[in-house]
């Protein structure tokens, strides 16, 4: 049976001294998230899905969700579950106190995000897509729109959906049919069908208010004749059944207790959120959060799977250490003395520790953006999370794959067999590769549109700081060790980053075909600067005798690792990248 | 009615201890605390007991250090309406503990008092029993079922023999087992507003009562580490070995 105990430990020490979480409680409507209320705040929500949503995780993967009669339901269990999610009051927590939230930053949620999905990705879903439907109302909906649907989202006694997706149109969003034709009330009537949609059947809430992208008559084609409308399940004012069915519910791979819908639109009424044919425009302004949030929901699976790995290894016997037997009173050494396994351990901790702290601070940077008082700190917060949206989702996402992936061969054939719980995990971290964008997706996002902006503006506001940094740190002998490297790196990237932009300005499949590779390149070295800061904050407590328990050294040997035996990773990249996109091209498509 | 309980700061109930390495006690620095798991218990039963209409009030109680005031935070997010805070700087003993409730409770007057029936510490299982007997009160320890009817406290408790259930006259004192109920989660909401709560604040002096330990540790020991077992050959070695080896006699 796999286990799980939130990482505390590792997320106050990124809070409290890496990214300096405390500042947050000076802006504007963030006074109650000080660090004592943060600390009572992550407690509880350890407890909640340590006791509460982790139990639930094996069991809701081996029953699925059903589907009978045009309803779903979730597995064992999730509805109690989510009752007691919801009356806590977890749905709320950054929400405008206006509508019933709590107010707390965006970092917060992102932290107790984390845990969710470590817990239970799959139930994690549900609120998280209530979330974007709370987002994209609040963001863009009218005053009445508001008044009707946030109080209940931020309850929780209603849940959302975002449906973009159609058969025909997943990433190109331009080709999307679903019809919205006009009432004479004010209203629209929309007809078409939606799939892959997440919760958009359930029983764990009272209506279910879906998001969804369709065309007016009059609209342009392609990507700028799209509208966001809402179509709620029951009608609020008489509580009529609308006319959005679920046709179905797919069986997959992974996160089997949530439900992946198709959803059939038959005259559904609907009302206009925001601007006709400025649909798209809306889901930019919540991209950043749903990307991001994604992100985490890899860096969850990868934290649960390494910690249950590093449990494995400690307890599997098997075969004697290379060096000579360690425990003699044993039939066999286990696991982790054998510098493979070692290896392999430490690349899943150097990997999960190092994008947490990444995702927080780009979670700070988001309330930056959004509370500060000083309009250029803001425009600048607003830039950094911009450029790293796509690194952070991409990498953290491919993260959780591999590190979920290492964590089964950990495991051996132990991995590969149910029981244990751990190839669930690798199968539900799947998925974060490809929705919300795929990750070839976020790669173009990084190279074609955030890279080029302003010529470089966005690069400057993650380069000009590390550069500062850079300068600043250049004497201090804690971090003499790490430094040649990561700069060595970093001037790769910055090479790197002019190449592609030059070539790709010329060609455009130039930048298509450094992509990938570039987003891997910049994510190695954001991760690297984020690992330099947590060295720095280590060997700064180190010598008070303030490591009782080991943590600090284990941070500086977890650095030290990063930097020899990941960071170098960057010069396959680096290559790969500069060698341009003669030699992909070339090859015809017939040719395959 | 008005309910006092009292909760107590200790380490948390997954954390595996460590001893300090001068034998003085138990390592506290840079360890998980958190309420005492029996107090838990008393916390909620407390305000069920406000919810279901029969208590009208409810206050929390605690001793000990700052921190301390988190915990009884955690009171007050779970629904207690009240929370009272007596700065100790010392290790906090049953008897002193008693004392000072006994001068609280004269000023509050409570109509009830629930307290866990040890605090997973030091186990002693004291505090309960004295404050009962300075206050010349009922109590009903290790309860398991608490009904409030016609002005009488109805406890179960688990004995040897299987459940026996007291009345006891109001005002009494009830020292909560862990079958009593399973502690709510603390609301975000609640926890927010918790914050915000006031919590009252009465020093020692103003009590009149002296901490100062009664009791003195002379030394914190791990318990002896378990041997390996061994395998004997037959019954009769197993025999022989019982009586005279761990000398059980066996009739
Ligand atoms: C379990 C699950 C839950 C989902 N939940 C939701 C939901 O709640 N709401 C919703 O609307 N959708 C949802 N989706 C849909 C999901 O977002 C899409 O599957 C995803 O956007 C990809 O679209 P597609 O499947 O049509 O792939 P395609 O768009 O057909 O892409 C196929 C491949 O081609 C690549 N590709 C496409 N264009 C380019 C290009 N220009 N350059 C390079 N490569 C390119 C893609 O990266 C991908 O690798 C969900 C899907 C699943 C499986």
């Amino acid at each position: 049976m796999p286990v799980y105990k939130a990482p505390l430990e590792e997320i106050r020490f990124i809070l409290t001294e890496v990214i300096g979480a405390r500042e947050l409680a000076a802006l504007p409507g963030y006074e109650d998230a000080t660090p004592e209320t943060v600390d009572t705040i992550l407690d509880a929500a350890a407890q909640l899905c340590e006791e509460v949503l982790f139990p639930l995780n094996q069991s809701g993967d081996e029953e699925g969700c059903h589907f009978v009669d045009n309803k779903v339901r979730t597995p064992e269990g999730f509805v109690e579950a989510y009752h007691t999610f919801r009356e806590g009051g977890w749905m709320g927590l950054s929400c405008d106190p206006a509508f019933g939230g709590q107010g707390l930053p965006l970092l917060l949620n992102c932290v107790i995000d984390e845990l969710v999905c470590s817990a239970n990705m799959s139930f994690g879903l549900y609120p998280g897509l209530t979330h974007g439907a709370y987002n994209a109302i609040a963001k863009h909906g009218s005053e009445a729109l508001k008044q009707t649907y946030l109080p209940k989202l931020v309850a929780g006694t209603w849940t959302g959906t975002m449906c973009l997706t159609e058969a025909h149109c997943g990433t190109d969003l331009g080709l999307l049919r679903t019809k919205a034709e006009p009432q004479t009330d004010g209203s629209y009537a929309l007809s078409g069908t939606k799939i892959f949609i997440s919760a958009g059947e359930h029983d764990l809430s009272e209506n279910i208010i879906h998001l969804v992208l369709a065309r007016l008559p009059d609209a342009p084609s392609g990507i700028k004749g799209i509208s966001l409308f809402v179509v709620p399940k029951f009608l609020p004012d008489t509580g009529v059944r609308n006319a959005v069915v679920c046709g179905g519910i797919e069986h997959k791979m992974g996160i089997k207790a949530s439900a992946t819908c198709t959803m059939n639109f038959d005259g559904a009424t609907g009302w206009l959120v925001g601007k006709p044919h400025k649909g798209m425009s809306a889901m930019f302004t919540m991209m950043n959060e749903a990307r991001l949030m994604v992100g985490l929901q890899g860096l969850g699976l990868a934290e649960v799977a390494t910690q249950n790995a590093v449990a494995y290894a400690r307890e599997r016997l098997q075969m004697r250490a290379l060096t000579g037997v360690k425990c003699p009173d044993k039939p066999a050494d286990p696991l982790i003395v054998h510098p493979d396994i070692r290896r392999t351990l430490l690349t899943m901790k150097a990997l999960v520790e190092g994008c947490r702290a990444l995702a927080l601070e780009v979670a700070k940077k988001l309330d930056i953006e959004a509370k500060h008082p000083d309009e250029n700190t803001r425009a600048e917060a607003a830039d950094f999370v911009a450029l790293m949206i796509p690194v952070v989702k991409a990498f953290l996402t491919d993260t959780g794959f591999d590190v979920t992936n290492m964590a089964m061969q950990i495991y051996g054939g132990h991995g590969y067999i149910r029981d244990n719980g751990v190839e669930q995990y690798a199968r539900d971290a799947r998925i974060t590769q490809i929705y919300e964008g795929t990750n070839g997706i976020q790669a173009l996002d990084l190279v074609g549109r955030k890279m080029a902006e302003d010529y470089g503006r966005l690069l400057r506001r993650f380069f000009h700081p590390v550069a500062a940094f850079l300068e600043a740190e250049k004497e201090n002998p804690a971090l003499a060790e790490f430094l040649p490297l990561f700069i060595s790196a970093f001037t790769k990237l910055q090479t790197a980053s002019l190449t592609v932009a030059a070539r790709g300005l010329a060609n455009p499949d130039e930048a298509g075909a450094a992509a990938t590779d570039y987003l891997r390149l910049f994510a190695f070295i954001a991760v690297g600067f984020m690992w330099l800061r947590m060295a720095k904050a280590a060997a700064e407590k180190l010598p008070c005798g303030g490591d009782r328990t080991g943590f600090y050294d284990a941070k500086l040997k977890t650095a030290r690792f990063y930097f020899a035996r990941l960071m170098p990773q960057v010069n396959a990249l680096n290559l790969a990248i500069l060698s341009g996109a003669k030699n992909i091209m070339d090859f015809p498509a017939e040719g395959f | 009615m008005k309910i006092l309980v009292t909760v107590k700061r200790v380490i948390d109930y997954n954390v595996k201890i460590r001893l300090k390495a001068d034998a003085s006690g138990v390592e506290t620095a840079n360890v998980k605390m958190s309420m005492n798991p029996f107090d838990e218990i008393a916390v909620e039963e407390a305000v069920r007991l406000k919810e279901k209409g029969v208590a009208r009030e409810t206050l929390a109680v605690t001793f000990g250090p700052s921190q301390a005031q988190e915990t009884l935070r955690t009171a007050m997010a779970m629904g207690i309406d009240r929370a009272l805070y007596v700065p100790v700087d010392t290790e906090t003993q049953s008897l002193g503990v008693a004392h000072a409730l006994k001068k609280i409770i004269d000023r509050e007057k409570p109509d009830l008092v629930i307290m866990g029936k040890q605090a997973i510490d030091n186990d002693s299982s004291q505090t309960g029993p004295i404050l009962a007997a300075q206050l010349g009160w009922p109590q009903g320890t290790f309860a398991s079922k608490l009904d409030i009817k016609d002005g009488k406290a109805y406890v179960t408790r688990e004995i040897d023999g299987g459940l026996e259930t007291l009345a006891l006259t109001l005002p009494a004192v009830i020292t909560t087992d862990l079958r009593l109920n399973t502690p709510r989660y603390a609301s975000l909401p609640n926890i927010m507003k918790a914050k915000k709560k006031p919590i009252e604040v009465l020093t020692p002096d103003e009590l009149g009562v002296d901490f100062t330990p009664t009791l003195q540790i002379l030394k914190v020991a791990p318990p002896p580490p378990r041997k390996g077992g061994i395998k004997v050959p037959d019954v009769a070695t197993l025999i022989d070995r019982l009586t005279n080896e761990a000398k059980i006699k066996l009739s």
